[in-house]
């Protein structure tokens, strides 16, 4: 997904005279071209994301439309108050891609683990969180992020995700996109989950059950008149999502139809309310937090029967 | 010139007052960090920044934050007084949903720059703003006004590397070093002596000055307009706390006190009896 979002920026930077590109000590070769095309207009602004982010929103104010880049865990935990104050509070229109979503840094440890991130930045009033699923995804969600009146969060992977979209997608911002038709439950998936979903979705299909999979790119605002045709079609619904159970897409379905009740199951797959401890790959990640396709098919089949 | 400076002593005697005033009215603390910028303010708003009520929207005005939002009746004061808005607003300043709170909150009135209130976020806007201006070739000048409480901040520092490592040389820091902090001496909860040593040793061309003193901060404006210096300038300004009032002056009693009738009859008296 990061080769996607260098070449789009730059793509952009191309277009548009506004746009700035500012970095945390990361990417360097990956924004060569961006750099030769608007030398004026990149940034290392070094291991100082706190300040990375001031900085963005001094220029917004200027009328420059600046984008910060670093790893997610960096770009968030460490500078909610920026994110909360000069960009939320001021309304300044700066995007914030945070890189190597979730678990996609595994084996760095904790450190490099972005779980919790979506649901603290889901809290600051004003600002959208977009986590595309593939490639094809992030190119039509940057843009829709420059669209945007007030700050975004866009969070991607890393390098080398399966591309699932044929071509690009519709990707509108509080839109969820269809990527599989199935009649007797949902899997919504938030992010680089979605070719687990299919894989998921695959097995139940083995198993003769036909179950629908979307791609919830927009966590906040949410797809809600999606929400409302989910829940009313089908019996079970399963959130997914490389995100802590607490705060993510789960929360914000669970708060969602807490107020819209349904008589349809919802179940919440994400990550654990606890710190892994152990250094490992992202695939034994996924399966220490139970985010694995036979898990989820299983979770799906037990409760339609 | 003489004259002019005359002016400025009265000038800033006049918006002390109107400071007491104000947080006597609303009963707002923060007393001494207004007070003791109040000269530093009126020195850049009448003999430096490119700025009035007709420039408050322009892209190619000067900007000036005021980072230690705590100050902020300070601001309002002289923003008034500059005929960004009437004077009128200070009357209902603080009041229940009054546009001019305890801190500046965004586009609060015309010609605040920045909403502050937490420490160690307005150099890092400054730096946006000030790098804006290279982007869009415009010329204007960015000047941001800290606490020293607020150096406290390790944000203060990741901002005063970039800049210098982006050789900012239209902005300025003005520090003002009335060497309290909330709850004691700036010196003894964080040791921040020397610091126009550790501003120089980021980077900045660093200077220090008696921020009462308009003589001083006249001719430290002067380097500020400058241009060719490649750095970015650091004034430590040499401050009192509570300045202008007797009984206020070096007492951080009056970072929370709020002053009474009385008291505030007596500091007008001392402060235009002059």
């Amino acid at each position: 997904m990061r080769n996607a979002f260098a070449e789009e920026i730059t793509r952009l930077a191309q277009e548009r005279q506004d746009v700035v590109l500012l970095s945390g000590d990361i990417g360097n070769r990956l924004f060569e071209r961006f750099k030769e095309i608007a030398p004026a207009r990149f940034f290392n602004c070094g291991v100082a994301e706190a300040n990375m982010v001031g900085v963005a929103a001094g220029m917004a104010a200027c009328g420059l439309r600046p984008v910060c880049y670093t790893i997610a865990s960096f770009l968030t935990y460490r500078v909610v108050e920026q994110i909360r104050l000069d960009l939320g509070y001021h309304h300044q229109r700066v995007i914030l891609v945070g890189t190597g979503a979730g678990l996609s840094y595994a084996s760095l440890g904790s450190t490099h683990h972005s779980v919790e991130d979506m649901g603290m930045l889901r809290l600051i009033p004003g600002l959208a969180v977009l986590a595309p699923g593939d490639a094809m995804e992030l190119r039509p969600a940057l843009r829709a992020a420059f669209d945007y009146p007030g700050p975004v969060y866009l969070r991607i992977g890393k390098k080398g995700e399966p591309v699932i979209h044929a071509k690009e997608p519709d990707f509108k911002i509080g839109k969820g996109l269809r990527v599989r038709e199935g009649t007797r439950a949902w899997i919504l998936s938030l992010g680089n989950t979605l070719p687990l979903a299919l894989e998921a979705s695959d097995l139940l299909k083995a198993q003769g059950i036909d179950c629908a999979v979307a791609s919830m790119g927009s966590l906040k605002p949410l797809d809600t008149a999606l929400l409302k045709e989910v829940f009313e079609s089908s019996k079970v619904v399963l959130t997914l999502e490389e995100h802590s159970v607490l705060g993510g897409l789960g929360t914000a379905v669970a708060e969602w139809k807490a107020a819209n009740p349904s008589k349809a199951k919802l179940l919440t797959f994400g990550t654990p309310d606890q710190f892994l401890h152990e250094t490992t790959h992202q695939a034994s990640a996924r399966a220490w937090a139970g985010l694995t396709a036979q898990r989820i098919a299983d979770g799906i089949a037990k409760n339609l029967s | 010139m003489n004259s002019s400076r005359v002016n400025l002593e009265k000038l800033s005697a006049e918006i002390r007052c109107q400071v007491i005033g104000m947080s006597h009215r609303a009963k707002t603390p923060h007393l001494g960090s207004s007070l003791s910028c109040v000269d530093l303010l009126v020195g850049l708003y009448w003999e430096f920044l490119r700025i009035g009520p007709a420039q408050a929207n322009s892209p190619d005005r000067d900007r000036l934050i005021l980072s230690k939002g705590h100050a902020a009746p300070a601001l309002y004061a002289v923003l008034s007084r500059k005929g960004f808005f009437p004077e009128t607003l200070l009357m209902d300043y603080g009041k229940d949903r009054a546009a001019l709170a305890e801190q500046p909150s965004p586009g609060c009135a015309p010609g605040v720059e920045w909403a502050t209130g937490s420490l160690g976020h307005g150099l890092s806007a400054g730096i946006g703003m000030t790098l804006a201006a290279r982007i869009q070739k415009r010329n204007y000048r960015t000047v941001v006004l800290l606490s020293d409480g607020e150096c406290n901040e390790g944000s203060v520092w990741e901002a005063a590397m970039f800049a210098a490592a982006q050789k900012l040389e239209s902005l300025t820091v003005f520090v003002d070093y009335n060497k309290w902090q909330a709850t004691g001496r700036s010196e003894e909860v964080m040791a921040l002596a020397p610091l126009r040593d550790k501003w120089d040793s980021f980077g900045w061309e660093a200077r220090e000055i008696n921020g009462h003193s308009f003589p001083e901060i006249c001719d430290v404006l002067k380097l500020a307009a400058a241009t060719g210096r490649q750095k970015p300038l650091a004034i430590v300004a040499h401050t009192i706390k509570g300045r202008g009032v007797s009984f206020m002056e070096d007492d951080n009693n009056w970072h929370y006190r709020i002053p009474n009738e009385d008291e505030v009859k007596k500091a007008e008296k001392e402060l235009l009896d002059v």
